[in-house]
């Protein structure tokens, strides 16, 4: 306090500020100097977080094929169904006869190990696709085991020493025989795109659970975005104000604070043990997660009814409109875009939710390709969670590239809400 | 009008897209995260190569998986439950009373569970008695074993003069945990009776006894690292002086960054642990609901491919992933069980 009685009366001049005035700037400066820090700060954590999941999860888009040439001997075809045929003895075979030196039987076994055991399901798709090939010796690029993947990824070192290594020396030998002569090259990976789970990483594919996703969000839009409308056009349009609409009201509001789990308790509650709705599906899925952002939509959706302004209604009404002809005709209309805008952000929400999930089953190993929404299906922060979880190095990479694929859902959901936002945003 | 069409696309593709609640056409396994790994391997090989369904498991841990299992008979309860420790007289009453009665029991397997720390610092040589000592709440006094007291020691030297002078910190799994439950059980409990005093108490009153012995010190010495073994590996690599507890899977997937402790001179090796010799491992099981097997399509299969050799075998491909297999007999005997489907003797 005594600085004031101190200063002079030259405050007033600017080119030689006071004490004061100095001190006052000097905290401006540095209260925006901090405001500064903290944004760098904030997009430095998010360069990093992308930085990070982008180096360790680009390979995951390569993946190494093997070349061998199969003999579909027919006398392997012997038996009464395609199916029975020893496909991984066709494989074994073609892998013997690409290094006819290796005899042991441990020698073998390392040698069978490059591939991936999956290179037995594409020869029998091969087969029951065109049985023709029958007879034939076709050559077939099949996947290369997830070690020799880690390694041609720069993920093993080959300079550890042999007891450490998953490969050993001979196994390396063998595979930079197979670089020289062409049989052993990455390529990119679709069956990423285009396979379900796998506990081969090789062929762990990220589709069953983005169709898991989509099909949840469908069942999720479908139930809350008309109810989630009709509940903020009647609260804000038509309710009477008394302490009934008043209640509601607080309790939309607690519903939109309460901790996702508590849905999915919910969900196992009423949707699977009372009505009996199979576990791990998208239809409970999408019925836990609706029950989630429906109270997103309604707070979205009445403050963008708010922001109609009176005067519409009351020209409408003014002219001889009806109550609900003046909603549906001026005031929704003008509201939608912020209620698309909230209806976005709360399906983004639902698209990286888990723990809700978990209590209704959803959180499990599923191969199949869901087809409807009674089959059971994983999304995609499950898929990634699981993997995240799985011992073999292999799957730290498949993880990072599903954390893209969910990211950019999210970066598109939530830039066309901005979009939308930014389009039809009316200035009253 | 926008708002209607919706309500009315909606509702037509509800319609679409919702088939008639028809019977489960795909097997529902839920159960023990230890087992999970192995599980799936299986059900994957069994849909590939049949074309059935793929079984759908969950990982809800044993004790959540017994309690889904015993809910019932019918398509909304489960049909096989995996388990990381043998099914509880409690839980076979649960299942009774719920109609459960029905229920083969299949071994399958052994896991090993390892103690291991970065491949940066020396590998330790611990005995059970030293982890016990290193990680109990209370431990008998040293200069009077008659007594009880608040655990003292701070570094692996204090509590064996032979171990380096590093701070105590292990990283394991929560109580939730199957693997917990059978680390305490083999490793604390067993470093616990080499006291001949809390062993004479094991007959006294053994209420106390579990108290000494199973109680995990909060003090920092002991941090739960959660279900994710990959984070705890990372955690190792990151701090050379923390010890982490997982299943031997994880060290056989991470040879290049961790190595296992040495347990009363027993290395955690595939052999050693196939062989029995090194003393930390379990048996694996999963149980089925006998009343599902002819119910639900692709069971026989499913349990068929779980028992060929070219799966549980000793070069099967459960044994690449770490699975610790049976050896010849037991596998004959439990393979005998799943053809024949005897089911369990409920007490």
């Amino acid at each position: 306090m005594h600085t004031t009685m101190e200063t002079p009366a030259t405050t007033t001049n600017l080119l030689h500020p006071s004490k004061r005035l100095r001190q006052r700037y000097r905290a401006e400066r540095w209260f925006k100097r901090l405001g500064l820090l903290a944004i760098v700060l904030s997009l430095a954590f998010i360069a990093f977080l992308f930085f990070s999941i982008f180096s360790d999860g680009y390979t995951a888009f390569k993946q190494s094929y093997i070349a061998l040439d199969v003999n579909f001997a027919a006398e392997e075809f012997t038996q009464a169904k395609l199916a029975h045929a020893n496909f991984p003895g066709l494989v074994k075979k073609a892998m013997h006869s690409m290094f006819p030196e290796v005899d042991s039987r441990r020698g073998k076994k390392e040698l069978e190990s490059l591939v991936s055991p999956s290179a037995a399901y594409k020869l029998q798709d091969m087969v029951e696709e065109d049985p023709k090939i029958i007879g034939t010796t076709q050559k077939v690029w099949v996947l290369a085991g997830d070690d020799v993947d880690m390694l041609l990824k720069g993920k093993i070192d080959r300079k550890e020493k042999q007891s450490n290594r998953r490969l050993k020396d001979n196994q390396l030998a063998w595979i930079d025989r197979l670089i020289s002569d062409k049989k052993l090259e990455q390529k990119f990976n679709w069956n990423f795109f285009t396979a379900g789970d796998s506990r081969e990483p090789e062929l762990a594919g990220i589709w069953g659970a983005v169709k898991g996703s989509f099909l949840t969000l469908l069942i999720t839009l479908t139930l809350s975005f008309p109810i989630g409308v009709a509940s903020a056009v009647y609260l804000e349009e038509f309710a009477p104000e008394n302490k009934w609409t008043d209640l509601i009201e607080i309790n939309i509001n607690n519903l939109a604070a309460v901790p996702s789990i508590i849905f999915g308790l919910l969900g196992l509650a009423i949707f699977i043990n009372f009505w009996g709705l199979p576990r791990s599906t998208p239809i409970v899925g999408g019925l836990v997660l609706s029950l989630m952002t429906l109270p997103t939509i309604i707070i979205a959706g009445r403050a963008s009814l708010k922001s109609v302004p009176p005067s519409i209604r009351e020209a409408a009404l003014g002219v001889g409109a009806s109550k609900m002809q003046t909603v549906i005709h001026h005031v929704l209309p003008l509201a939608m875009p912020g209620m698309l805008t909230g209806t976005i952000i709360g399906m983004a929400q639902a698209l990286g939710e888990t723990a809700p999930l978990l209590m209704i089953g959803m959180v499990a190993f599923i191969v199949d390709i869901p087809g409807s929404i009674t089959d059971p299906a994983a999304v995609l922060p499950v898929q990634i969670y699981l993997w995240a979880d799985s011992p073999e190095r292999a799957f730290t990479e498949k993880t990072s590239a599903a954390i893209m694929i969910l990211l950019t859902f999210l970066v598109f959901m939530n830039s066309l809400a901005v979009y939308l936002r930014k389009k039809f945003e009316t200035k009253w | 009008m926008k708002v209607t069409s919706i309500l009315a696309a909606g509702a037509l593709t509800l319609a679409i897209t919702a088939p008639a609640m028809a019977a489960r056409d795909y097997i529902s396994i839920v159960g023990s995260s230890t087992v999970y790994p192995f599980a799936t391997v299986v059900a994957e090989q069994f849909g590939k190569t049949t074309g059935s369904k793929t079984p759908k498991i969950e990982s809800t841990g044993s004790g959540g998986g017994f309690k889904l299992f015993c809910g019932g008979v019918g398509v909304n309860f489960p049909d096989i439950t995996n388990a990381s420790r043998a099914i509880k007289p409690s839980e076979m009453k649960t299942c009774a009373e719920n109609g459960v009665k029905d229920i083969i029991e299949v071994k399958i397997g052994y896991d090993g569970i390892v103690l291991a720390n970065a491949k940066s610092a020396a590998p330790l040589q611990l005995t059970r008695k030293d982890i016990f000592l290193a990680l109990a709440k209370d431990v008998p006094d040293p200069a009077n074993p008659e007594k009880i007291i608040a655990n003292p020691y701070k570094t692996w030297k204090e509590v064996n003069s032979s171990l380096p002078a590093t701070k105590i910190e292990v990283l394991g799994p929560p109580p939730t945990s199957g693997t917990r439950d059978a680390f305490v059980e083999l490793v604390m409990d067993a470093g616990c009776e080499t006291f001949p005093s809390i062993k004479a108490m094991k007959k006294s009153d053994e209420k106390a006894f579990k108290a000494v012995c199973q109680t995990v010190r909060e003090d920092g010495g002991y941090v739960e690292a959660g279900e994710n073994d990959n984070l705890i590996v990372q955690k190792l690599q990151a701090n050379p002086d923390a010890v982490g507890i997982f299943g031997f899977s994880f060290l056989d997937q991470n040879t290049d960054v961790i190595q296992g402790s040495i347990i009363e001179g027993e290395k955690p090796t595939f052999e050693e642990i196939a062989k029995g010799t090194y003393p930390v491992s379990r048996p694996l099981f999963f149980y089925v609901k006998k009343a599902h097997v002819d119910v639900i399509p692709g069971m026989k299969g499913y349990l068929a491919e779980f028992a060929s050799e070219k799966a549980w075998g000793q070069d099967g491909y459960l044994a690449d992933k770490g699975m610790i297999p049976m050896p010849q007999d037991e596998r004959k005997k439990y393979g005998e069980v799943i053809s024949s489907l005897k089911t369990m003797e409920m007490k």
